[in-house]
């Protein structure tokens, strides 16, 4: 599958560090537009994935082609100091050179504009994971890496985020990969799954995923089926029985 | 009342206060205090190899530095100790060896209170010299790996994602501290040098909302402990590294009334 609007082709990729691997025989194809998640247990690799698609990892087995450079990472935990102090506004420019415009759009676009000159510190957990998306949007990039950005947001927040993940992509046309363990509310997000356990274990739509052996195995039986209510109104009913009847409403 | 010496002592003191508050605040930020007295100590081996060998104390100072700081750098590539033990090692090896050494060069005369304390008021010409240009040269290099060296202080790996070779400016970081290390050792001795670094920038922290504003703050902290320090040094009679760093002591101590910790 190659398209004009592919971003990074990772072919079956693996690492092995310490005597182990960490991760084995991921393929993956990140594109414009579309968002791709990463999911899986704790220690199935889902961070080592996203960083070798990032192309941090010089020894790895198998390729990626990387069809872009302008990339933007927002990491698992960013834990401030408080030796550091760091405004929102001075965490903008971290890695990059902006105009105070393009600080104010990407502000804006994830609602914190207001919080400019607020120490780190300060913001609430929700705030912070919306600095930094702005941080990681405002040079409007082709590809976004998300490790885990709703963390330490309870049950609404996370939809608000999810829901704003979802806009991102289609105001920048940006590709994003996404890293998540929030089952049930990242799939309404979500174009395409990939599950995680050491190796790619299934991958493919959030429908399709749902209904994988090796999914219903490694997560239990009623995360399928959270999955499949979320689908739901969608494009698809259920039985009684909380099943997925395939066909469109 | 100013003499000559003491002229010469406050231009050394202002080259190396504008250094140390950049640096100091690195050094605040990253943690790495303990590391700087690491290098701090390592000094005496340079001083102690400089006599010995007949070379130029500053250069000898900051070889050494530097070959300590690759070492630590290896040590923790290839061991498992933690990096607190490592310093302790190294930074107490290499004071051992270097009064080791030492001991055979008994034949010399050594004021070792000098190397310990800092002797600001022998400071020459060529010692002013020494400290201005390491000192420019110091805070050019910084200045040109600020972005990337602030970006991977605050987050490493999202430094590294964005392409900014966090492990590269690191290196560089800690060989400035060593150079640094080496041109203000003559003001305040290698006991104290870390204290001339960070208690400035720890003052400065307490009075500040933004990082720019705390090296700001930092160097104006240092420069005001140089000349208070130095007056007072003079004026009363007490050695002048020491009071320098009591002074900015004390200003930390005034900051502290200002703190702006809420949480």
């Amino acid at each position: 599958m190659i398209d004009n609007d592919l971003l990074v082709k990772v072919s079956d990729a693996g690492l092995y560090k310490d005597g182990k691997w960490l991760v084995k025989g991921v393929n993956l194809n990140i594109t414009k537009r579309k968002i791709v998640t990463l999911i899986g247990p704790n220690g199935s690799g889902k961070t080592t994935t996203a960083k070798i698609a990032l192309g941090l990892y010089k020894n790895i087995e198998g390729t990626v082609e990387r069809l872009t450079n302008k990339i933007s990472y927002v990491p698992q935990k960013v834990s401030i100091d408080w030796t550091l102090p760091v405004r929102v506004i001075d965490f903008m420019v971290l890695t990059q050179d902006l105009q105070e415009q393009e600080i104010n759009d990407a502000l804006n676009l994830t609602g914190v504009e207001h919080l400019k000159n607020n120490n780190l510190r300060e913001l609430s957990g929700g705030e912070f994971q919306r600095v930094l998306l702005a941080r990681a949007i405002a040079k409007k990039p082709d590809l976004l890496v998300l490790d885990e950005p709703v963390q330490g947001v309870d049950f609404t927040g996370e939809v608000e985020l999810y829901a704003l993940i979802k806009k991102i992509s289609e105001t920048l046309k940006c590709g994003i990969l996404l890293i998540s363990h929030d089952l049930h509310v990242v799939m309404s997000a979500t174009d395409y799954v990939v599950c995680l356990n050491g190796h790619v274990c299934c991958s493919g739509t959030p429908v399709d995923v749902a209904q994988n052996k090796e999914y219903k195995e490694l997560f239990g039986e009623k995360s399928s089926q959270l999955l499949s209510l979320y689908e739901h109104q969608h494009d698809h009913v259920h039985d009684s029985d909380g099943n997925i009847v395939k066909e469109a409403k | 009342m100013f003499d000559d010496f003491l002229f010469r002592a406050l231009i050394a003191g202002i080259g190396i206060a504008i250094v140390t508050g950049p640096l100091g605040c690195f050094v605040v930020w990253r943690r790495l205090s303990f590391f700087g007295d690491t290098l701090a100590h390592s000094a005496l081996l340079g001083v102690i190899l400089s006599i010995s060998l007949d070379i130029n104390v500053s250069l000898s100072i900051f070889a050494v530095s530097s070959l300590v700081a690759l070492i630590l750098l290896r040590l923790q590539n290839t061991t498992n100790l933690a990096g607190d033990a490592l310093l302790g090692l190294l930074s107490h090896s290499s004071l051992a060896i270097g009064l080791v050494v030492l001991g055979f060069l008994s034949f010399i005369r050594f004021d070792i209170m000098g190397v310990l304390f800092g002797d600001i008021l022998s400071v020459n010409v060529n010692d002013l010299i020494i400290i201005w240009a390491g000192g420019a040269i110091i805070l050019f290099v910084l200045w040109l790996i600020w972005k990337p060296l602030f970006a991977s202080t605050v987050n490493y790996e999202l430094a590294e994602a964005e392409g900014m070779n966090p492990k590269r400016v690191n290196a560089i970081f800690t060989i400035l501290l060593a150079a640094l290390i080496a041109i203000s050792i003559k003001m305040v001795g290698l006991l104290l040098i870390t204290g001339m670094l960070i208690i400035p920038c720890a003052m400065a922290r307490n009075l500040s909302n933004n990082p720019k504003q705390m090296v700001v703050l930092s160097i104006i902290g240092g420069l005001l402990s140089v000349f208070v320090g130095l007056y007072a040094s003079f004026e009363i009679n007490t050695s002048s590294g020491p009071t320098i760093v009591t002074v900015a002591i004390i200003l930390f101590i005034l900051s502290l009334s200002r703190i702006r910790k809420k949480y």
